[in-house]
């Protein structure tokens, strides 16, 4: 057994999910813009509690990326190439997101707020189906070739999976986002936000929970078993607890059913990294996708100090801001006038 | 066109279009920094509205870079995965090390800077701008020694036909990005310096054009009030001193990217002499530099150019830092990697159509001559104009002229122009080459890589134009966006980043909500975010 592929195999899949952690309430937040706040103060009450912690979430996305470049070349290569088109939609609905968080409040009118809340609630929900559904194929294979390309055409990639790890992602990310609200927000967005979750749960878990059981089933081993039946316990303790109204514990159990869900799948995969669904002696495995040892042990060094300093200050983010929002405190609208305008009222001295 | 072509250009607008956010952020963060650390230290309110004007823009701005910069670490393995595989070994560790160290912590100490103007002591605030700010330089830093690898490959032996990183302190100290890192750090500052500049200049000619600012008969100003929020003579005081800092960041930043160049230059010459020889469209070794040459330069056919001014001497201290030195012009170099290198590409289904044709080993010289051209004459442009301005605000405002007036504000462009011709410049100067191969090493190495082979070969022609069409229209629609909403806080001045100024502030009896809550209870505005989205 290769040691350090390994421990970077393991590594990458702590660096999905995290981002899956981080960036699942961020994302399922973006997504409620549109059907959960009723109004533009609720709309900012949404917004403000991602506010200073959403782009600090999205580099686990990009330190995943960068990872597998790095430490999986060959794996980097095959699967963005292989879904190339699939990849182009989450780029494009990252780019809208994120300049939509920043640019929403910039004009001060329904028309513009209203653009810009659509290209939240659609990218947000593009990013997490497409994130999902290169993680559901990484998962089960794609049709790739001796030399690690795909082999057909532009859409030679599609599998159900593909669109069960879409659901999967964006149902986990609304329920989440549900369970992040409940606990972040105050006020009538609170207590709504711990219904819907309450409610919800069982649909929106039910997608990761087939994706899951799938994985099993192609390639799981017992204690990968156990490890999902953790994850089935966990989240029904989440709805227990969010019952009770236990926020907190609520949102605490439903990190483990994804930590449990993801060791699950990863796990199961192991040591695989992305399977050839035209010839298994083409699979991609951590062996023979895997820099040298030279290279993971310099990023293992790197890492172990990087990584903990990473969680370290993010935690210390979201202490600075652990108060909860509410919509008694959404400033007005900031409105100026250009110093063009402004000529009209001068008052020479 | 073919999935090459195609893909080189996504790369090429996608890239440049990147690095126009990229060095306004790097810029724009360091000027920013140093304006609160002076409000911190002085308590001065004019550094505090800088911060906060300056702050203003520098987000409007660091979100594009930030929603753009995704594309660029995606598109190597979607487009370029042959490249991924070949140099993933050494090159994947800067870019997943540049994700780990710079750009979390740029974007968690940001968002802690944006949203905790209230909850943080003012000294850990200022200092979260500062982390954020470093981060930026250490993200320059990683991405540059990616770059330098692809320009100059070290610290790797070929093992099965691919590089594997045998030294890292090789590849991290990197000579030519060690020359690289200061180089672009200053083009970023360079371009800071025209942005202050520009607009400062507007606003000061705002003021005296509303009859607020007027000139003495000595032709000294005399800074005035208006009873308008945010215009008054601290406002004044605001744009003569960005004004001033502009200026003077703009001459130390060409300064320091002329140093810095010419000792890139003089690396060049050793490491990549061919790009040198297709920057001066040198066909024949020589020592003159040409100050103009003509004919039809893009041909690659040296026999067509003809050097109409050329200066005897100035190749030879470019290159080698004497007068004398002949330097190689491209018709013998040619020769040499014809040697080294081979005469054609081999025949490996990797090379595509390719395969078995003909090495053109001379860059297009229409844009290296040219673009090596525009990125110093833009620089030194910028330069001047900034010494120019100095001149011309010595009395403390701005001369009346409209026209001026519109020149400081184009001049903005003329910083972005430098440093987007530099790297494409850099870049197209490195053809036919991804990995350019290293001639100053013993022997040939065999650790370089044809362009033509590093595009993905599973990915069809289609697809990528569909991303260049869809990446391109997206693009120039959200820098109509960005500009817009850039003139629009730019013309409403610094008013329109400090609500407080426009806004009466909340009294604070008549606050009905209670003063201290527990999580669970609703505290004053103030006490859960700063500032709000």
């Amino acid at each position: 057994m290769e040691l350090l592929p390994t421990i970077w195999f393991i590594a990458i899949a702590v660096l999905w999910t995290g981002y899956l952690f981080l960036e699942g309430f961020d994302l399922g937040v973006g997504m409620l813009m549109k059907i959960f706040a009723r109004n533009n103060t609720e709309r900012r009450v949404l917004l403000n509690t991602i506010g200073p912690v959403w782009d600090g979430n999205e580099v686990w996305l990009l330190t995943a990326g960068g990872a597998t470049f790095a430490a999986f070349p060959f794996w980097y290569a095959s699967l963005f190439s292989a879904l190339y088109l699939p990849l182009l939609l989450v780029l494009v609905a990252l780019i809208f997101r994120a300049v939509a968080f920043e640019y929403r409040g910039k004009v001060d009118t329904d028309r513009w707020r209203n653009t810009w809340d659509w290209a939240i609630a659609v990218g947000s929900f593009l990013a997490a189906f497409g994130v999902g559904a290169a993680l559901g194929l990484t998962t089960t294979g794609l049709p790739l070739d001796a030399n690690g390309d795909r082999d057909g055409g532009p859409f030679a990639w599609f599998s159900w999976y593909a669109v069960l790890g879409g659901l999967a992602v964006a149902g986990f990310a609304l329920l989440h986002a549900l369970a992040f609200l409940a606990l972040k927000t105050d006020g009538d967005v609170r207590h709504r936000a711990r219904q819907w979750f309450v409610r919800l749960l069982p649909v929106l878990l039910l997608p990761m929970a087939g994706w899951a059981i799938g994985v099993q089933v192609l390639s799981g081993e017992s204690w990968t078993l156990v490890v999902l039946g953790v994850a089935v316990v966990a989240a029904a303790a989440a709805w227990a607890q969010a019952r009770k109204g236990n926020e907190g514990r609520a949102f605490l159990a439903i990190g483990v059913f994804l930590l449990g869900g993801s060791a699950s799948i990863f796990g199961a995969v192991f040591p695989v990294v992305l399977p050839s669904t035209i010839d298994p002696a083409f699979n991609l495995t951590i062996a023979n996708a895997s820099s040298s040892d030279y290279t993971l042990g310099l990023m293992s060094i790197v890492a172990c100090v990087g990584l903990p300093l990473v969680i370290a200050y993010q935690a210390w983010t979201y202490w600075v801001f652990r108060r909860r929002v509410s919509a008694a405190h959404i400033p007005e609208a900031h409105s100026f006038l250009p110093a063009v305008a402004a000529k009209a009222l001068i008052r020479k001295d | 066109m073919d999935a090459l072509e195609i893909a080189r250009w996504q790369f090429g607008i996608t890239t440049v279009y990147h690095f126009m956010m990229v060095p306004l952020t790097i810029g724009l963060g360091l000027v920013v920094a140093v304006m609160q650390t002076i409000w911190h230290r002085t308590g001065n309110p004019a550094y505090l509205r800088m911060t906060k004007f300056w702050g203003k823009l520098f987000l409007i701005n660091f979100i594009m870079g930030v929603a753009t910069g995704i594309v660029q670490e995606f598109q190597f393995g979607m487009a370029w995965s042959e490249y991924s595989r070949f140099v993933g070994d050494v090159f994947g560790a800067p870019l997943a090390l540049e994700a780990l160290l710079a750009f979390f912590v740029e974007s968690t100490f940001l968002g802690l800077w944006i949203f905790g103007w209230k909850q943080l002591k003012q000294g850990v605030h200022l200092a979260c701008l500062w982390i954020a700010v470093v981060g930026s330089f250490f993200s320059a830093y990683f991405i540059i020694v990616a770059n330098s690898w692809m320009q100059h490959p070290v610290g790797v032996t070929m093992i099965d036909g691919r590089p594997v990183m045998t030294d890292a302190w090789a590849v991290f100290t990197n000579n030519t990005a060690l020359v690289a890192v200061p180089h672009t750090l200053f083009g970023a500052l360079a371009v800071a310096g025209g942005f202050l500049l520009g607009i400062a200049w507007y606003h000061l000619w705002r003021r005296r054009r509303d009859g607020i600012d007027a000139v003495g008969a000595d032709g000294k100003v005399i800074a005035g009030e208006a009873a308008i929020p945010g215009r008054d003579r601290t406002d004044y005081t605001v744009w003569i001193k960005s004004l001033r800092i502009g200026a003077v960041v703009a001459m130390i930043s060409f300064a320091g990217t002329a140093l810095t160049g010419d000792l890139q230059g003089k690396l060049m010459f050793e490491q990549q002499p061919m790009k040198m020889a297709a920057a001066e469209a040198a066909c024949h070794d020589g020592t003159g530099f040409s100050v103009l040459s003509v004919g039809n330069v893009g041909s690659r056919n040296c026999d067509d150019i003809v050097a109409l001014i050329e200066v005897p001497g100035i190749l030879s201290y470019l290159a080698k830092g004497d007068f004398t030195t002949e330097v190689k012009g491209v018709n013998s170099l040619i020769d040499q990697y014809k040697a080294d290198y081979g005469t054609h590409v081999p025949d490996n289904p990797i090379y595509g159509d390719r395969a078995g044709q003909e090495v053109e080993y001379v860059p297009v010289m229409e844009v290296t001559y040219w673009g090596f051209r525009a990125m110093i004459g833009f620089g030194g442009l910028a330069a001047l104009a900034a010494l120019v301005a100095l001149w011309l605000t010595r009395k403390g405002t701005v001369p009346e002229s409209r026209w001026l007036m519109r020149l400081a504000v184009f001049g903005i462009l003329a910083p972005f122009g430098a440093n987007a011709a530099g790297w494409i410049f850099t870049e197209m100067g490195r053809q036919p080459f991804v990995v350019a191969p290293n001639p100053d090493l013993n022997g040939i190495d065999q650790v370089f890589m044809f362009t033509a082979a590093a595009v993905s070969p599973g990915v069809s022609a289609g697809e990528i134009l569909t991303s260049l069409i869809v990446l391109t229209l997206i693009y120039a629609v959200l820098l109509v966006v960005e500009v817009k909403l850039l003139v629009k806080y730019v013309r409403g001045g610094v008013a329109s980043a400090m609500p407080e100024l426009v806004h009466a502030p909340v009294d604070e009896n008549e606050d009905a909500t209670p003063r201290d809550g527990g999580p669970d209870k609703p505290g004053t505005p103030d006490d859960v975010l700063a500032f709000a989205y």
